[in-house]
């Protein structure tokens, strides 16, 4: 199967993978099976918005307006970062 | 160098184990019961370790389940506010209790194989039986939908059967598997020629753990642990010395890996007698090999020092003789003959039967 989304999937954290608030280094990290991410803002800016409900067409539309940026160039960096975490199966989509 | 908080910890709960994998990771002289670290010891080290930045905890043995208080410290360690994974054979596990782990907050069970039938699996496993109880712990774990990594253990004697281990995984509805091949510290030094996996087959099991990698994308995660021995270059041993995590034995002793008991020029200091967090940043155990300033030739001047930080510290002794020197693992290791006079002795090997981990008999 392709690790791409299309633009009317959900992305959806799995039971097992949460964020976490790191007191000691700072920031948020995504914590999973054996497995601490660390994120930058524009990885939290992104999980903060994958709430298993909101689909990536409306994910990139508002990460485009809060970021005052054009959304190809968002669906674009949202695109390759939830491929990544799909990969390892931190991500699931749901349709 | 600054050294940075450590990530993960690994929890050694206790040495006792059902299971006698010839291969187990714990030291020749197993810890004893009563010498065990009782539940608030270990809650307290939870909330230390998630004080100094720890954010994985890996609760582990021996058998955790063998611990009647694993409940009351998964419940610790998720109050802590740590990822709780729980490292097991599954045996000692009833649907009971896993459900009393799931309200506690558990968040991700790593589920041993030893072999993908019961034959074989209870001959490698020292425990008859041993396989129909697993089965039995996967369906539950499978029922209630918590998250699962099934760790194959990985040698001579089961890494023809890889294809079935794959399928396995998808049929446990594991999201990830470790293909972890053995690696020679501990008891598996013990078994050597039975366990080391021949060349032929570890250029398979390369090219099929790649193949199913990609023919499984979105579907399973394959994590692979290569047997170092066939490798050009060593492993970077937990991340480098001191870097990433660190164990506590079922005593309390502080460790920077599993096996760092065997060199025996370090002192390692116990959670009961110092904090956590001074045992990490100031014992002279964890600064003995940290960075590279250490490091001997030819690792010193080599491009590779920052990737692995001259290998594996354990096995320079074991191999080597000295703690101090590059991994002979590394194809540019003075020790490296030494690695391939093994290999060659473990060919020509005829023994057939294991030397089980148990306790020694007092």
């Amino acid at each position: 199967m392709t690790l791409e989304l299309a633009m009317e999937d959900t992305p959806v954290l799995p039971r097992g993978v949460r964020l976490h608030q790191d007191r000691v280094r700072g920031g948020w990290v995504l914590l999973g099976p054996e497995k601490a991410v660390a994120l930058d803002a524009i990885g939290t800016a992104i999980l903060s918005r994958v709430d298993g409900q909101t689909d990536l067409a409306a994910l990139v539309a508002d990460l485009a307006a809060t970021y005052d940026a054009p959304e190809a160039q968002i669906a674009q960096d949202v695109q390759r970062f939830l491929v990544g975490l799909r990969a390892r199966m931190f991500l699931t989509v749901s349709a | 160098m600054t050294v940075q908080p450590p990530i993960a910890m690994l929890a050694e709960l206790t040495h006792r184990c059902p299971l006698a994998c010839p291969y187990c990771s714990n030291p020749l002289a197993l810890v004893q019961k009563d010498r065990e670290l009782p539940t608030e010891v270990w809650a307290d080290v939870f909330r230390q370790a998630a004080d100094m930045g720890v954010l994985q905890l890996h609760l582990s043995g021996g058998e955790p389940a063998a611990r009647p208080d694993l409940v009351a410290l998964t419940q610790a360690a998720r109050e802590a506010g740590l990822y709780v994974n729980l490292i097991t054979s599954g045996i000692g596990l009833t649907p009971r209790r896993i459900g009393q782990l799931e309200d506690a907050g558990l968040d991700h069970i790593q589920l041993s194989l030893q072999g993908t039938n019961a034959e074989l699996a209870d001959w490698i496993g020292g425990y008859n039986g041993g396989f129909d109880r697993k089965m039995q712990v996967a369906d539950e774990i499978k029922a209630r939908g918590i998250p699962l990594t099934l760790n194959a253990v990985m040698h001579r004697h089961n890494l023809d059967d890889l294809d079935r281990t794959f399928d396995m995984a998808l049929e446990m509805g594991a999201r990830r598997l470790e293909v972890a091949c053995v690696q020679f510290h501990g008891w598996a030094t013990q078994n050597r020629g039975m366990l080391l996996p021949t060349r032929a087959q570890t250029a398979a099991t390369k090219r099929k753990v790649a193949e199913a990698a990609k023919r499984l994308q979105g579907i399973l995660a394959i994590d692979f642990v290569p047997p170092d021995y066939y490798a050009e270059y060593p492993k970077a041993c937990m991340g480098g010395w001191g870097t990433a995590g660190l164990n506590v034995t079922p005593e309390g002793k502080v460790l920077p890996c599993h096996a760092a008991e065997t060199i025996p020029h370090l002192q390692f200091d116990t959670v009961t007698d110092r904090p956590l967090a001074e045992i990490w940043y100031n014992s002279a155990a964890f600064n003995a090999y940290r960075g590279t300033d250490w490091l001997p030739e030819p690792c010193q001047s080599c491009d590779r020092k920052e990737v692995d930080f001259g290998g594996c510290r354990c096995q320079a002794l074991a191999l080597a003789g000295d703690a101090n020197a590059t991994d002979p693992v590394c194809r540019h290791a003075p020790g490296r003959g030494q690695v391939d006079a093994l290999l060659a002795a473990a060919e020509a090997d005829e023994t057939t039967a294991f030397t089980y981990r148990r306790v020694a008999a007092t």
